[in-house]
């Protein structure tokens, strides 16, 4: 017990769990805007793919790391808009849409990456995001260490999830985005246009999407493996539910995940890890997802057009 | 623009579109092996004959194909029925734990003790399967991502079975489990000629499903819980019911092909089995439009699409990759060629 306590009152695990949860908050507001405008987005995990590739490849190839951030968002953007035109106008099915465009995205980063570098065996480093202290809050006991050194693209991340809070939640765009995914009816007979509003909240989720996998390669790794984001973005997914469709709750969502991420890696240098198969600790992050879906499934809170697809002039 | 439906679409339009889409996914090809710096024309050739060039290329195909109809199988019911179970891969993996487990010591009854094996091993992946399809009609969770999260969590569990209770001490250190009996792998289908069982056991089980589907209540009621839940309940149709024994045939099939790559073709249990045969199996089903009959010929499609692409990648220097990339683009080609041939668009 004691362990756990040792474990939980370092400024460092702290530290990790904010960083554990940055990509995650990056694809989880991705994912948010698209489900409010009332489109289920499944292309994240491919989307999270390519631009952790982008990303990296843009940077690899010699630009500075914020223009790969910018490029990978825009590798999102592309995607996204293959996804929102199939799945908005064409109005084809947002599930089988969704894993095609994931399955597109994971083949063309894994195909590029084999093309632009056929004989490498150990994958070449960039060099990644540093972190930046603020001056002054990083000097504070604990909360410096735990909140204020951390990578550029970290703080990134926070500030885009108060962003689309502001945007979805306060301002009249926001208001618009939700009635599509509440009343896309009701919505065009105000003068909304459906079509373009749900469009563009796939276009810009994605690139969100993308942005949360390139901070696994910039800000992380610095180097692109093929299954590196390993399952993160039907994480996303289940933190959207988890949220239940609200961004500040979708961030708490993501860094108690987090906390249990990087709590599972330091359970496991301790006598408990020598016991337990590691396997086990590695589990329990797809476990406690599954587990949270079942939670929190009683308060539906779903936009009630999420997975419709809107015709004009179709009752 | 907007939509509007065809009452009676005409025979150019049911038959060009596709056609037009499997010709988007060729020029798309052409494109990839250009980006690639090859000859476009050589490189499709090298994949044809790949695929279906030589006895041997066919035979490999035939072989590939074997999973991939009993995970398009899986999902193609499944999705019939509007359940999304996208945990073909983990429902495989149940088969082939189940399959070692149960095949490593030989009971010298082979022709018994296969058929309890196969029937273990689809009863594990049912209940694999049994577990989100509860949540769902229970709590309503989603299956999608409840099945997704499933793959990664069975996958750690194969992990840790090859690297501890079941490794095979005779294995290297390679993580690997210990093999099943020699008695135990499946027989050659034709005498001489490098093909198991395993593509029978697929060719029979796409008829039987096709049965299902088209000769029993179950499927009419799979069928109409699909089109519309809410219509179907009103009809005085057992929803939840139907769901889950839906999922007991996905899953079960699913976990056939765990079985049928173990006992037919690997031997033994490791963590790279299925270079994602789960997820493959939507593509072959959404090829075949949910046809079980359809998706012996998609299946054969798609497996002909990897192996060209593989030996191709030898000669051509073009990276495999093409292959799912190709596989993924004609999914969404078809997709869309489908919706449009009963729809039309109107610009105004």
């Amino acid at each position: 017990m004691s362990a756990l306590w040792d474990i939980l009152l370092a400024a460092s695990f702290w530290a990790a769990a904010i960083r554990i949860a940055s990509p995650l908050i990056f694809a989880t507001m991705g994912e948010l805007i698209c489900e409010r405008a009332g489109v289920l987005n499944l292309g994240i995990e491919g989307i999270m793919v390519m631009g952790a590739f982008t990303g990296w490849f843009a940077v690899y190839l010699g630009l500075p790391l914020w223009l790969g951030v910018a490029v990978a968002f825009g590798s999102g953007m592309a995607f996204g808009l293959l996804h929102g035109i199939l799945t908005v106008p064409f109005g084809l099915s947002q599930h089988v849409v969704g894993l095609g465009i994931t399955l597109l995205a994971t083949a063309a980063a894994s195909f590029t990456y084999r093309l632009a570098l056929p004989e490498v065996t150990s994958p070449p480093r960039i060099e990644p995001f540093q972190p930046w202290p603020i001056p002054g809050l990083s000097q504070i006991p604990f909360f410096g260490e735990a909140l204020f050194s951390q990578t550029p693209l970290t703080y990134a991340a926070f500030i885009t999830a108060a962003l689309v809070a502001w945007v979805l939640m306060r301002t009249p765009l926001g208001l618009a985005i939700r009635a599509t995914g509440e009343n896309p009816a009701a919505a065009a007979a105000q003068g909304l246009s459906v079509t373009g509003l749900r469009l563009g909240a796939v276009v810009v989720g994605s690139g969100l999407m993308a942005v949360g996998g390139a901070f696994l390669t910039l800000s992380a790794f610095s180097s692109f493996f093929f299954d590196m984001v390993n399952g993160r973005g039907w994480i996303c997914i289940a933190l959207v539910v988890f949220g239940a469709w609200r961004p500040g709750k979708a961030v708490l969502g993501a860094l108690l995940f987090a906390a249990f991420d990087a709590l599972q890696v330091r359970l496991q240098q301790t006598p408990l890890g020598a016991v337990l198969p590691y396997q086990l600790f590695l589990a329990l992050p797809y476990l406690l997802s599954i587990l949270a879906l079942v939670l929190m499934s009683r308060r539906a809170e779903v936009p009630q057009a999420l997975m419709t697809p809107y015709n004009k002039g179709e009752r | 623009m907007r939509l509007e439906p065809i009452a009676n679409p005409s025979a150019l339009r049911r038959f060009g579109l596709p056609a037009l889409a499997l010709a988007a996914t060729v020029i798309a090809a052409s494109l990839l092996a250009l980006i690639a710096g090859a000859d476009p024309f050589a490189t499709l050739g090298l994949i044809l004959e790949g695929a279906a060039g030589s006895r041997f290329a066919l035979l490999e195909t035939l072989n590939r194909a074997t999973p991939l109809i009993f995970t398009g199988l899986a999902v193609a019911v499944a999705f019939r029925a509007k359940l999304w179970n996208i945990g073909a891969e983990a429902q495989l993996y149940a088969g082939a734990i189940v399959t070692v487990v149960f095949g490593m010591t030989s009971w010298g009854v082979a022709w018994l003790q296969l058929p309890i094996i196969a029937a273990l091993a689809v009863a594990a992946g049912a209940l694999v399967l049994l577990g989100p399809v509860i949540l769902k009609t229970r709590f309503g969770v989603d299956e999608v991502v409840t099945t997704l999260l499933l793959n990664f969590v069975m996958l750690l569990f194969v992990s840790y079975l090859v690297e501890g209770p079941m490794k095979d001490p005779a294995g290297m250190g390679w993580p690997k489990s210990v093999p099943v009996a020699k008695d135990l792998r499946l027989p050659r289908l034709i005498e001489g000629l490098r093909l198991h069982w395993g593509f029978g056991i697929a060719l029979i089980a796409a008829v039987l499903v096709w049965l299902i589907e088209t000769r029993t209540v179950l499927g009419y009621r799979m069928r109409a819980v699909g089109q519309n839940p809410q219509a179907a309940r009103f009809a005085g149709i057992p929803v939840n019911r139907v769901l889950v024994q839906t999922a007991l045939i996905s899953g079960g099939l699913a976990a056939l092909a765990g079985f049928s790559e173990v006992a037919g073709l690997k031997g033994h249990l490791s963590r790279d089995l299925s270079p994602g045969f789960g997820y493959t199996g939507i593509i072959v089903a959404m090829l075949a439009l949910l046809n079980p009959l359809g998706v012996v010929l998609s299946a054969l499609f798609v497996a002909g699409v990897f192996v060209g692409a593989d030996s191709m990648s030898r000669a051509a220097g073009v990276p495999t990759y093409i292959a799912d990339i190709l596989l993924a683009l004609s999914l969404l080609f078809m997709v869309l060629a489908i919706s449009l041939t009963h729809r039309r668009v109107v610009w105004r």
